[in-house]
């Protein structure tokens, strides 16, 4: 199935009220008896940024891996680009393209000849390969690289050619399994606006990521994989809203102040000993305003001030048990 | 789709891809063929002149013994490339591109036929060089056209046979060492057919093996189409052995390709 690289405008537009690009229903997957994916559900409109989220070993990877058609499942309706994964195969590779997590270029050719390859497996006519491979070296800054062999590169550089290699075929659907790791705060970056030009175009992305802030800046909706389980999934700030993590720390330099902010706030978390107070909060400028206006009313004077928004660390924490970054410990005391 | 069409031009494309990697990096190739080589010279040499005057021929001596040695000689190189075959495919395939093969539209067996066809070309570049060091030496083929016509058939067949039977070896293998390993037998089997020594000469045992292994008849058409002794049985034989492992070889290999790669 020759994919005639589709204009992404007119495939942005047919996208809109078409199937889901993906659409997953108990899919299931074990080793052994090591049970890797337990009936896993998830829908992924086209035209969106889907991100499976989760620590080493959830089952991403199997996840992309199962969904790329790279192997199978034991279980599940699996539907990529309007075709059922294990009747027709053929088509959903046609609509897709793949950038896993360990860098799948052929390492004894350069970068173009790279490119070329994937332009050749694309079939894309003669003419079309070569102009192709000159754009996507330009746009991935490996142009000075083009007549290296790819087994030079660095990591990042890698990264760019496994993913210039992946947007050949201008596939509608891309997969992205742990597309930044390993590289530096800038080519992050270059990644994250290289994702979201892609889906501008049109294209929609299932990606994983350990990293809670790459999720949260890139999808538009996120999906929590632990153990082999969905434990959660939403857009950013639905998942915050699942953690009453917001709050403002005050902290008093005497007891009399600490005991008078108390009794005029009300409804707080106390600690005692340390003579601070949580207030709950959306961490706003306007509700900040207004604390500071009621203690100073009251002229309560506040020694330090801190403000915790919930980010998705505490999604994690609450949904998981297990903890990515540490964070103070809430202690209710009532 | 066509789904011919693109059988074709996906295996024109993995062959590209595989004859790439032969022109970067012709070390492996110059090793293949390194050791039917020293072969040559070893037995043309080192113990030319005492087999040579054991074949009875009328002239007798090292040259004779040459004359009689080039089959097995050259059958010793289809041997080395398709063990060298094992290798780039057990290689091949710890390639995480191969992983991005296995997620794209295109024919399944196309990176395998890409080797195979490689390992063809390069098994006839191998023959070639061989054929021409023996000319150096003095060997003389009495060969008409149509015999070296015929003759670049049957190589090429028994080739296609080798490398496919190896391509399957190389898959089967867990680690790149075992594949260098398992295809060794193919490298004795000119020693255990008429290659260096004519089968009559051979214990009893060993005589029917000789006589009843594939190689043997490879060996007795090569050498007829080369110096006209006569041919026989020899030539429906190999094209029967050849099509029989040839094929063997490409359902193996696919069954293993198409196996879940995750199991
Ligand atoms: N081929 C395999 N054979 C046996 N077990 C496997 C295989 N592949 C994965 N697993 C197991 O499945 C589990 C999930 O693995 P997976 O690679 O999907 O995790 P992941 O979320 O991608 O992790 P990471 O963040 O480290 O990439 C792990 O416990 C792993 O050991
Ligand atoms: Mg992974």
């Amino acid at each position: 199935m020759t994919t005639a690289p589709t204009p992404p405008a007119s495939r942005a537009r047919a996208a809109g009220s078409a199937a889901p690009a993906i659409r997953a229903a108990g899919l299931r997957k074990s080793y052994g008896d090591q049970t890797v994916l337990d009936g896993i559900d998830l829908v992924v409109p086209a035209g969106t940024i889907f991100a499976l989220l989760g620590p080493n070993g959830a089952g991403k990877t199997t996840t992309v891996q199962i969904l790329s058609t790279l192997i199978r499942a034991d279980d599940g309706d699996l539907r990529v680009a309007g075709h059922d994964l294990s009747r027709e195969p053929d088509a959903v590779r046609g609509a897709i393209g793949v950038t896993g997590q360990f860098s799948a270029v052929d390492n004894l050719l350069t970068g173009e000849e790279n490119l070329l390859l994937m332009a050749d497996l694309r079939h894309l006519g003669r003419r079309v390969r070569r102009q192709r491979a000159a754009e996507l070296l330009a746009r991935f800054d490996l142009e000075d690289a083009a007549t290296k062999p790819a087994a030079t590169y660095s990591g990042g550089m890698r990264r760019r050619l496994d993913l210039a290699m992946t947007l050949v075929g201008n596939p509608e659907i891309i997969f992205l399994d742990e597309p930044t790791t390993g590289l530096d705060p800038r080519s992050r970056r270059s990644m994250w606006q290289i994702i979201r030009d892609l889906v501008a175009g049109g294209v929609t992305i299932f990606l994983t990521t350990q990293y809670l802030e790459e999720a949260d800046q890139l999808a538009d909706r996120i999906a929590l994989l632990d153990h082999g389980k969905l434990v959660a999934e939403g857009t950013p700030a639905e998942l915050k809203r699942l953690v009453p993590g917001g709050h403002i720390q005050l902290h008093f330099p005497t007891a009399i102040e600490y005991a008078a902010a108390a009794r005029l706030l009300g409804d707080v978390v106390r600690d005692d000993d340390a003579l601070t107070l949580q207030v709950p909060s959306d961490g706003g400028v306007h509700s900040l305003r207004a604390l500071l206006d009621q203690l100073d009313n009251a002229s309560v004077e506040v020694g330090e001030l801190s403000v915790h928004t919930p980010d998705l660390d505490d999604v994690f924490l609450a949904l998981t048990g297990r903890e990515p970054a540490t964070d103070q410990v809430k202690e209710p005391i009532r | 789709m066509s789904t011919v069409s693109h059988t074709f031009s996906d295996s024109a494309t993995m062959l590209r891809r595989n004859l790439l990697h032969m022109v970067r990096y012709p070390s492996m190739t110059l090793l293949l063929f390194g050791m039917p080589i020293i072969f040559l010279l070893l037995f043309v040499y080192v113990f030319g002149g005492t087999l040579g005057a054991g074949l009875g021929g009328a002239s007798g001596g090292r040259a004779e013994y040459l004359r009689y040695v080039i089959p097995g000689i050259l059958m010793m190189t289809l041997a080395a490339v398709s063990q060298g075959t094992a290798v780039s495919i057990a290689m091949d395939m710890t390639e995480g591109i191969i992983a991005r093969f296995r997620t794209m539209a295109i024919s399944r067996a196309s990176v395998m036929t890409g080797h195979v066809l490689g390992s063809i070309l390069q098994a006839l570049i191998g023959l070639t060089l061989v054929i021409g060091i023996a000319v150096l030496l003095g060997f003389r083929p009495n060969a008409g056209l149509t015999d070296w016509l015929a003759l670049i058939g049957v190589l090429a067949l028994i080739s296609l046979a080798l490398t496919w039977l190896t391509v399957a070896m190389g898959m089967a293998s867990k680690t790149v060492e075992s594949a260098s390993n398992v295809p060794m037998p193919l490298t004795l089997l000119p020693f255990l057919g008429s290659g260096f020594v004519p089968t009559d000469s051979m214990p009893a045992g060993l005589r029917w093996f000789a006589e009843y292994q594939p190689f043997t008849p490879f060996i007795e058409t090569i050498r007829g189409l080369l110096v006209g002794t006569p041919i026989g049985s020899s030539g429906w034989q190999t094209v029967a052995w050849s099509l029989g492992i040839a094929l063997l070889g490409y359902v193996w290999a696919r069954r293993l390709y198409d196996r879940d790669p995750s199991r």
